[in-house]
């Protein structure tokens, strides 16, 4: 087995079994969801129309505190070093540890938001727009979150450093997240514009995301 | 005396110190030329005496932008030269760079109370200045959160080219989705072109305040040194007192 698969298999292993929280992602992202209608109160059609904004929110917030420790806990148990001083390039393990991050946390979200529509009023079309929006969204989460990861990396308090410096980067994700959804769902926009800039996105933060991580964990690791 | 030598942190402080007066009595002095001619020029046919507050908003948003570009450029330095002068440019840049853009959402939102009715609108400016103001913070809060200055340098200079590379990204998608949800609705100043009346007091504005920045800039720069060396000279104390293991 290649270091790289080695890794993506151990990081999967982590996060489903015991002590993981794989699974802590998805709660937080269906109580966050169940909160929002005490906020602002009952109303159906009032709910049908910020539900994408409110499943993309919470999605955000789901995918960003699950990131804290991605990093932080191989840096607490030494595999961090492991990693840092083998042969694999560094940008590959920490690609392949946030594709495991994101099929942990991030599908999740994207499988969970049909049920969560259902909260929101939300009709089937309105549910797969959103879904397919998260499915192109949530790994650019995922490669932007990675920069504040790997810097946060070992930090006492990472975890609120890691959402004040990440958040402000999210906000064009989050405008064409919601953008498309709601594109798909009222118009007037043609729903493909503003997912394929989406995509864009994504790709970027995927460049962007990954070497930037690299270089910070490379950095704070001397 | 080539460019490279400026980089010796004590050269550097020398030269600062020699500069400083000039710098301080050349900028004081281009504010009162400055203001002089605000005061001179002539009010908005629309918007009354309030366009003044134009020549410190003005200067004020370029002079954000500019601090991170300032704080991008250092960050070059940080990371691939790996000088300690840049980790100090990039530190001493950012809260002043915040302050700047601070100072433009605060005027913007006065100009703003009695031009549009409101303090605040999700202008597509507005907003994207203000997410430069959080990402300014951000960069501040890790400063202050790494304790090794050098590895906050590092990881400040990585933060700050990301910033860098998404902050076009960010002002693109702001203008997006502000046309999206509300057409142009807002008041600019208008007008085919800025008559010279106006632009000249704005200009000289503009290089007094750039002078400010770079003022502030070389003194914080300055003081930024001399805590480095009070903590390196601590630390040392540390090591040597008595009780320390040695």
């Amino acid at each position: 087995m290649s270091p790289l698969a080695a890794l993506f298999i151990r990081d999967i292993r982590l996060a489903i079994r015991v002590g993981g929280g794989g699974g802590i992602g998805v709660l937080f992202f269906l109580i966050v969801v169940v909160l929002i209608p005490f906020a602002v109160g009952p109303d159906l059609n009032l709910l049908a129309r910020l539900g994408p904004a409110i499943l993309w929110l919470g999605a955000l917030l789901a995918s960003l505190l699950t990131l804290d420790r991605l990093f932080a806990v191989d840096h607490d148990d030494g595999s961090l070093d492991l990693i840092l001083m083998s042969d694999t390039p560094l940008e590959f393990a920490v690609a392949a540890k946030a594709a495991a991050h994101w099929l942990t946390t991030g599908l999740p979200l994207v499988i969970a938001t049909p049920l969560l529509g259902l909260f929101m009023n939300l009709d089937a079309k309105a549910s797969a727009a959103v879904m397919l929006t998260l499915l192109a969204g949530t790994p650019a989460l995922t490669f932007i979150g990675l920069i504040g990861a790997a810097l946060s990396v070992a930090l006492r308090r990472g975890g609120l450093l890691l959402a004040v410096l990440v958040l402000p980067l999210t906000v064009p994700v989050l405008i064409f997240g919601v953008a498309a959804s709601n594109a798909a769902i009222v118009g007037p926009l043609p729903f493909g514009t503003p997912f394929t800039i989406l995509c864009a996105l994504m790709l970027t933060s995927l460049v962007v995301g990954i070497f930037a991580a690299a270089a910070a964990l490379r950095h704070g690791m001397e | 005396m080539a460019i490279i030598d400026l980089a010796n942190p004590t050269r550097f402080l020398n030269l600062a110190h020699r500069a400083l007066p000039w710098l301080i009595e050349i900028t004081g002095a281009l504010f009162v030329v400055g203001l002089y001619l605000v005061y001179g020029a002539p009010d908005d046919y629309q918007q009354g005496a309030t366009v003044k507050i134009m020549f410190i908003h003005v200067p004020s948003a370029w002079l954000g932008m500019f601090g991170w570009l300032l704080m991008s450029i250092a960050a070059l330095g940080t990371l691939v030269w790996r000088h300690p002068l840049a980790d100090v440019a990039a530190k001493a840049a950012a809260p002043i760079g915040a302050s700047f853009t601070f100072l433009c959402l605060v005027t913007g939102a006065l100009w703003g109370r009695p031009m549009w009715g409101t303090y605040w609108v999700w202008d597509a400016r507005l907003t994207s200045v203000l997410i430069l103001f959080l990402m300014y913070l951000g960069v501040i809060a890790l400063w202050r959160t790494v304790e090794d200055p050098s590895r906050a340098a590092r990881a400040a200079a990585i933060l700050t080219l990301v910033g860098a590379i998404n902050l076009p990204i960010i002002k693109f998608s702001v203008d997006w989705w502000n046309t999206l949800h509300q057409p142009a609705s807002v008041i600019r100043l208008g007008g085919p072109s800025i008559y010279p009346t106006i632009l000249v007091p704005l200009l000289v504005m503009a290089l007094a305040f750039t002078l400010l920045f770079v003022t502030l800039h070389v003194a914080a720069m300055g003081n930024e040194i001399l805590r480095r060396r009070v903590r390196a000279l601590m630390l040392m104390q540390a090591q040597s007192a008595p009780g320390s293991g040695e």
